[in-house]
């Protein structure tokens, strides 16, 4: 073979040495995440500092109230109740739809995750304007496991399908029937999915306002923004927002509890094989019954209810120039917080991926607890601190867009870590071999392939953005007309037709929600 | 000259010291393999090379250039070391072009350049435009060769680029991937646990152990003298023998044994021979010391067990030998070329 290329090339002398840097983490890197986390603090201290600001008796006087017992046992009923049919409903239909031949799972997989694209106050409002004389909580209830059930499911079949299929053969070579071996193995494989969808649907519930307000059924998170909105920044509201984050510290240590420390992970590859499917036998007919009257409860009703009020009103009560207005302001909120939340999330999903340690993990954890907080806590706080110390930021839009990185922040960070943790670090190393600074490497290779999952988690935040109520109710400047603001004034109104557009225009926003989320959990491209 | 010096380096992960006092040299146009178990530092070794660790202690130099030491050392992206990792790390949103141009994009004459180098590593032109998921595991590595020699590297790290290969590839690449370094003249250093692959590849072995050199030289030096025993058996299969040494021979089970380079050695010691000294032969009447116990084979190898009952030595070891006495017959040994006294 002739050689085409001349042998080394001179190194070009003198070759500058810099300090080593032992932590692993830049500097800038490590500042970055720890102002993010101190935003991520502000609920937290704005908690101890009501706590701390009111003392004793003030306390006292406005909590231990008969009006606020109530209102404690409303909400805690809803969720003894709402939870664990919520979860059995998702258990039923997992197995339905993974390990039984029902006919058309596909299709009943992709059903079980749509009521995700109808918001819970718009699955209110469907409900409300068909059937006024649903009110209380059975209603709450029954409209809480329709809107909320496909948060448990979706964790329940990810976790079903990463179950060994050898562990249920091994069962039955011990003498299992396959029904008593699914119960005894692969059950118990699902409780961090059951425990996980059951704490997501346990703070969904604590932090939701619109639906409970359409059933008029009085939870907590009604009552403070009722409150809040008589007086703002009142000690009344402050105060029940304490119990509200007691009661999410109490979902919190419950699920800590009942999770425990045993090892579920597969031991090994395992085997590459489909798992077994139960036979439904004649049955069968009666086994769709399940999934196809879920469906049209928590999709066919709403969907046929909001076109019907589109066509009842015609053309005119489509409010267009009012819907093209608030679509571009969702808009704007949206792109711009999924940005924002983005960039926050980063810095320390960076550290989580590629230089994880004890002060990584106690960075992240600062980062991650402001999601167990409600969102009316969030509204609260941001309000009180930019009252008293940053008044020209009050009632803006950068306010709300602080809040919607509050928010969303622990979503943002989950998927933005597990699509850096995807690239091979190697190839970062390979591209710096190459030549590359190591900043221009990290830009170049890493971020950019895993951009499609920084991007898909983006989406997930914008759509949660655009279906955003409570917090943009109590926080955005007024003038602000959102799909889901404008929306909240017409059904005040009792405007069933005039809300219907801005319901339906949500709606459609949230489709690609459902189709994200489908694909994470059936890890179906 | 030295393209690579290395002087008392040391690398410590909390408590453990992962390389201490390493002392080596790479001569210009070399290729220097590293070898040694799980854990005995031979990738922290190219990490610190490379630039992705900072030493402890000691430095290192690159053209009699310091470029790291335990102060400060020249950031990875401005060594021009070249590296190719296991299974390539090509990068999975470029073009096999793009991959190799990613070193070199900013020189005018790149286009020209990647079609050189698809020549040099002996990829078709055509394949420029594929995307890495398309390529088989050993034109991965191609690419990952030809994307590191772009740059014209002084110094060529290879990190057990060959490990995820089929074996009959695995042979075909190495051969391919030292005839193209050769020819570029470029120093390379290869880093694996495989022992055949390293002394095939390369004209200066070392071999790790715990962090510390255990011994550096020829291939054939090593394989032949080993420093200890340790090294002796991580190198190959190995017949280790107690022996009363007097002027340069041994005395031991299979006979009197020459030693090389030892002519003035009195004492007690231990010797090695390799299995593929000794040859078996039927019994030819006295001279039949051995018994052959056991053979099994396996392909061209057999495994033999002989003993030598008056003297309670039993030798399993590997032989290539065409024609082996049947088991169970009394045989004789003899032994061609030197033993080698090792140390403690």
């Amino acid at each position: 073979m002739t050689l085409a290329l001349p042998g080394t090339a001179e190194t070009s002398f003198p070759l500058r040495m810099e300090r080593h840097r032992r932590s692993g983490v830049h500097p800038a890197l490590l500042v970055a995440a720890m102002t993010v986390a101190a935003l991520a603090l502000i609920p937290a201290g704005f908690v101890v500092w009501v706590l701390v600001q009111s003392g004793w008796e003030t306390a006292a006087s406005l909590l231990f109230r008969r009006r606020v017992g109530e209102i404690l046992l409303a909400t805690l009923l809803l969720q003894a109740l709402a939870l664990p049919l919520c979860i059995a409903l998702a258990l039923v239909l997992a197995w339905l739809t993974e390990r039984s031949d029902l006919p058309g799972r596909a299709l009943w997989r992709w059903l079980a995750v749509a009521p995700l694209a109808i918001p819970a106050f718009v699955m209110a409002y469907a409900w409300d304007s068909t059937f006024p004389m649903l009110r209380g909580l059975w209603p709450a209830v029954g409209i809480s496991v329709l809107a909320y059930f496909p948060l448990a499911y979706l964790p329940i079949i990810a976790q079903l399908r990463r179950v060994d299929p050898a562990v249920e053969d091994v069962a039955a070579s011990l003498g299992h029937s396959p029904a008593k071996a699914f119960i005894l193995v692969v059950l118990p494989q699902l409780r961090l999915a059951i425990l996980g969808g059951g704490l997501l649907i346990g703070l969904h519930l604590l932090a939701e306002y619109g639906l409970y307000v359409l059933i008029r059924y009085d939870t907590l998170t009604v009552a403070i923004v009722n409150q809040f909105q008589a007086v703002y920044d009142g000690p009344a509201a402050n105060l029940m927002g304490i119990v509200l984050v007691a009661c999410a510290l109490g979902l919190l240590a419950l699920e800590a509890a009942l999770r425990g420390n045993r090892r579920y992970a597969r031991v090994g590859g395992g085997a590459a094989r489909h798992p077994p499917m139960a036979r439904l036998g004649r049955s069968k007919a009666l086994w769709v019954l399940i999934p196809a009257g879920i469906s049209a409860l928590a999709i066919g009703l709403p969907l046929v209810t909001l076109l019907r009020w589109m066509l009842i009103g015609g053309i005119d009560a489509w409010h267009l120039p009012e819907l093209t207005a608030a679509l571009a302001q969702s808009s704007f909120y949206a792109v711009a917080g999924a940005l924002l939340v983005t960039l926050a999330a980063l810095p320390v999903a960076w550290m989580a991926a590629r230089a994880p340690g004890p002060v990584q993990r106690a960075l992240e954890s600062v980062h991650l607890q402001v999601g167990a907080l409600p969102g009316v806590i969030v509204a609260l706080a941001l309000v009180a601190i930019t009252v008293r110390v940053a008044l020209p930021l009050y009632q803006t839009a950068a306010t709300v867009l602080i809040a919607y990185v509050l928010l969303f922040l622990p979503r943002a960070i989950i998927s933005v870590r597990a699509s850096l943790a995807q690239v091979p670090a190697e190839l970062q190393n390979g591209a710096i071999a190459l030549g590359r600074s190591p900043l221009a490497a990290a830009v170049g290779v890493t971020l950019r392939l895993a951009m499609p999952g920084i991007g898909a988690g983006m989406a997930l935040v914008a759509m949660g953005i655009v279906t955003e109520l409570t917090a943009t109710l109590m926080l955005a400047p007024i003038g602000t007309e959102t799909l889901a603001t404008e929306f909240w004034a017409r059904t005040g109104e009792f405007d069933h037709m005039g809300a219907a557009p801005f319901a339906l225009a949500m709606v459609v926003l949230s489709i690609p929600l459902c189709i994200i989320l489908h694909r994470q959990a059936t890890g179906a491209r | 000259m030295s393209v690579l010096s290395i002087r008392h380096l040391g690398k410590r992960f909390d408590k453990t010291w992962a390389l201490s006092d390493l002392n080596l040299d790479v001569a210009q146009g070399s290729r220097t393999a590293v070898v040694g178990p799980s854990g005995s530092g031979k990738t922290t070794l190219l990490r610190l090379i490379a630039g992705f660790e900072a030493p402890d202690t000691g430095e290192i130099l690159l053209d009699g250039q310091p470029i790291a030491n335990s102060e400060a050392g020249v950031p990875a992206h401005r060594r021009n070391i070249g590296l190719v990792m296991q299974e390539g790390a090509l990068f999975p949103h470029l073009t096999v072009a793009e991959n190799i141009r990613f070193g070199i994009r900013d020189q005018p004459d790149a286009d020209t350049r990647v079609r050189q180098l698809l020549d040099l590593v002996e990829l078709d032109r055509s394949m420029a435009d594929r995307q890495p998921h398309q390529l088989s595991g050993g034109q991965q590595q191609r690419v990952a060769l030809a994307r590191a020699l772009a740059r014209q590297p002084r110094l060529m790290l290879l990190d057990e680029p060959f490990s995820a290969l089929d074996t009959g590839l695995r042979d075909q690449l190495r051969a391919a991937t030292a005839d193209i370094l050769a020819t570029t003249g470029i120093a390379t250093m290869l880093v694996t646990h495989d022992r055949e692959e390293a002394m095939g590849f390369a004209d200066q072995l070392v071999v790790l152990r715990e962090g510390r050199l255990a011994q550096a030289g020829d291939p054939r030096n090593l394989y032949l003298a080993p420093a200890d025993a340790t090294v002796a058996e991580f190198l190959g299969p190995s017949i280790i023998l107690d022996a009363e040494i007097r002027n340069g021979v041994a005395h031991c089970a299979l006979g009197f044994v020459p030693l090389a380079g030892h002519a003035g050695w009195t004492g007690r010691g231990r010797i090695l021979l390799r299995p593929e000294q000794l040859h078996l032969a039927p019994a030819d009447g006295l001279s039949a010391t051995w018994q052959l116990q056991s053979v099994q084979w396996v392909g061209g190898t057999a495994y033999v067990s002989i003993r030598r009952p008056e003297q309670s030595v039993t030798l399993r070891f590997p032989s290539g030998q065409y024609e082996l006495p049947a088991a169970g017959e009394r045989c004789t040994v003899r032994v061609s070329g030197t033993g080698c006294v090792l140390g403690k």
